[in-house]
């Protein structure tokens, strides 16, 4: 219950909710104790034929880098939901959160999945070759764009974030059997410098992962629209966990929340286009070779296409799609939604990474889905385990009876 | 003014949220159209009970923002390739990149006044004075009561089973409104 909540609603006005055993009690479900399995299993299958198709690895790295972003980028929105849910003492997403909870929880494993990008250094980026040392522009970003350094960053970046998302989990699961409210008081307090920590981190990881593929090219904004993709895609993916997990939970996740769920959804998509046109407008107005060689190669005959089908599918058409509220109430349209909003997410990280290695043109290859399927199997496979023998709600957090009585007014 | 006091409704009185939410569900439930719950702050689940509909000022605002927007993108176009060409920075005449912050303000400036209007012409505001003004007892409905007022022109209004039923509803207090000369008129002037 927040603190601000003066005028408590009585049992006249609250209709009464009880958690079905389901909810407290770890998932029973066939599909939920498969997971571990059939995520690793189809991660496993994605590797080998990745493995087989990697040739001399040219593609390989560029598309694993773009799978191993997409499903970083929704556990690092796991762990900023959770992050903000505690600050803001959030009382409507508890019911929510565990989901939260676990999916920032893959962290450590896909902080080990990014070994292969370790791996690929030189074919990824041109400030690791031997010739970037000829190269002025480069020589003078060499201190901070430097194999050893970079390495070093990612760990601590990827450590940070695995830290966190440990630590949440871990105390949050811990207050499901005593029930101690003061876990959420001292969670709360320890949100807020997280997310400095968090605004920080993620702003060298975006800098570093997929800005440092165009050295020559910085945007300040980077990070920041990153970050604006990776909050798209965890709303949308906890709108299909908490799908998923209906015929378990019950009534305890409602309309209401899935409401909430697609008003930021469509919140955030707006926020994304506001800073991707942030970014586009001031570097058109300059106008100055160093910054227009990104999007020249983004408008550029061969990826046009691209660049107009992620402004229509990831704004213009989820905007105006979104924007009724009986679409965000309604399970089959929220998810065609979401969806929609996970597929252009993968477009956009596609985007952002293909067109620095490959300025010809838009070219998909198999091994963009089997890296897809490896990163995002062993990811699911993850999320399945730490699923396991846990209840899918935090049942003893304080603020839990307001989350399931909450209401839109 | 002067005439006849004729019936305008009946006021009941309630002291706390929950009993107004109560009673609203059984207003609701008894058929009557004509009739309002008036609190000192937003009540949770006051609409559901009231059996109120979804209102349509969304569409007001969708309409004047989208108009706002269109209108801000084609009064830079005419402007900048028409009334006052200027070239600026070597860029074409109709450079819409430029122009999208002006288009986008010009849409959240349609959107909300959209909202204003929409929500003004629903509620048909302005409105200076209302019946209901002349209730001694209504002055706390800004303070630490609640109210729920049936409107005499309901078709399902009458004077005695409304009120029992507002009575039995647990309304700690029902009294008659009436417009016209008197009570009303005596209050507009200021008399007590």
């Amino acid at each position: 219950m927040s603190d601000h909540a003066r005028i408590e609603p009585s049992a006249a006005r609250r209709p009464t909710v009880t958690l079905p055993s389901a909810a407290t009690e770890p998932p029973a479900g066939r599909r939920a104790r498969r997971l571990p399995a059939i995520g690793f299993g189809l991660g496993a299958v994605g590797f080998g034929v990745s493995g087989l198709l990697a040739g001399d690895g040219a593609r390989f790295y560029a598309s694993y880098l773009v799978a191993w972003l997409f499903a970083t980028s929704i556990a690092l929105g796991g762990l900023f939901f959770v992050l903000l849910h505690h600050a803001t003492r959030a009382g409507w997403s508890a019911v929510l959160r565990r989901l939260a909870e676990h999916l920032a929880a893959t962290m450590p494993l896909l902080a080990l999945l990014f070994v292969p990008v370790a791996l690929g250094l030189e074919r990824l980026y041109p400030w690791a070759r031997p010739e970037a040392a000829a190269d002025p522009l480069l020589a003078a970003k060499s201190a901070w764009l430097e194999p050893g350094f970079f390495l070093a960053r990612a760990a601590v970046v990827l450590g940070a974030w695995s830290l966190l998302a440990w630590w949440f989990r871990r105390r949050s699961l811990a207050q499901d059997a005593t029930g101690d409210p003061a876990i959420s008081r001292r969670l709360k307090a320890l949100a807020a410098p997280a997310l400095i920590v968090f605004g920080l981190t993620l702003t060298v990881g975006a800098f570093d992962w997929i800005m440092s593929l165009e050295p020559h090219w910085y945007s300040t904004i980077f990070g920041v629209y990153f970050f604006a993709g990776s909050v798209v895609a965890v709303f949308a993916t906890l709108i299909l966990l908490a799908l998923a997990a209906r015929p378990v939970l019950g009534e305890v996740v409602t309309a209401e929340h899935f409401h909430d769920l697609g008003k930021l959804l469509f919140a955030f998509v707006v926020f994304w286009a506001y800073i991707a046109f942030s970014q586009f407008m001031l570097i058109w107005y300059g106008n100055l070779p160093e910054e227009t060689l990104w999007y020249a190669h983004r408008t550029g005959p061969g990826w046009e296409g691209a660049t107009v089908a992620l402004a229509a599918g990831h704004f213009v058409l989820p905007f105006f799609f979104l924007l009724s509220r009986a679409v965000k109430r309604r399970a089959p349209t929220l998810v065609a939604g979401a969806v929609w909003m996970l597929a252009m997410h993968y477009l956009d990280l596609y985007w952002l990474v293909m067109p620095s290695l490959d300025p010809a043109g838009l070219r998909p290859h198999a091994l963009d889905a089997a890296t897809l399927v490896a990163v995002v199997g062993f990811g699911a496979g993850a999320f399945g385990l730490l699923m396991r023998r846990r209840a899918l709600v935090p049942v003893r957090d304080p603020r839990l009876p307001e989350s399931l009585s909450f209401e839109n007014v | 003014m002067s005439g006849e006091r004729t019936l305008w409704g009946l006021l009941a009185e309630f002291t706390t949220p929950d009993r107004l939410v109560v009673a609203c569900r059984g207003v609701r439930d008894a058929g009557y159209a004509r009739w309002d719950a008036h609190t000192p702050f937003p009540v949770h689940g006051l609409d559901a009970a009231m059996g109120v509909r979804r209102s349509p000022v969304g569409w007001f605002v969708l309409g004047l923002g989208l108009a706002g927007a269109a209108g801000g993108m084609l009064l830079q176009w005419w402007v900048s390739t028409t009334a006052y060409p200027l070239v600026i920075s070597g860029k074409p005449l109709f450079s819409w990149p430029a122009f999208v912050p002006i288009m986008f303000e010009c849409g959240v400036l349609g959107g909300a006044t959209g909202a204003v209007l929409g929500f003004l012409l629903l509620s048909r505001l302005p409105r200076p004075f209302h019946p209901l003004f002349a209730s001694e007892r209504f002055e706390r409905v800004s303070d630490d009561r609640f109210f729920i007022s049936i409107e005499a022109a309901d078709p399902r209004f009458d004077r005695q089973a409304t009120e029992a039923l507002l009575g039995r509803l647990g309304a700690e207090h029902v009294e008659p409104v009436e417009t016209g000369g008197g009570a009303a008129g005596a209050r507009a002037r200021g008399e007590r």
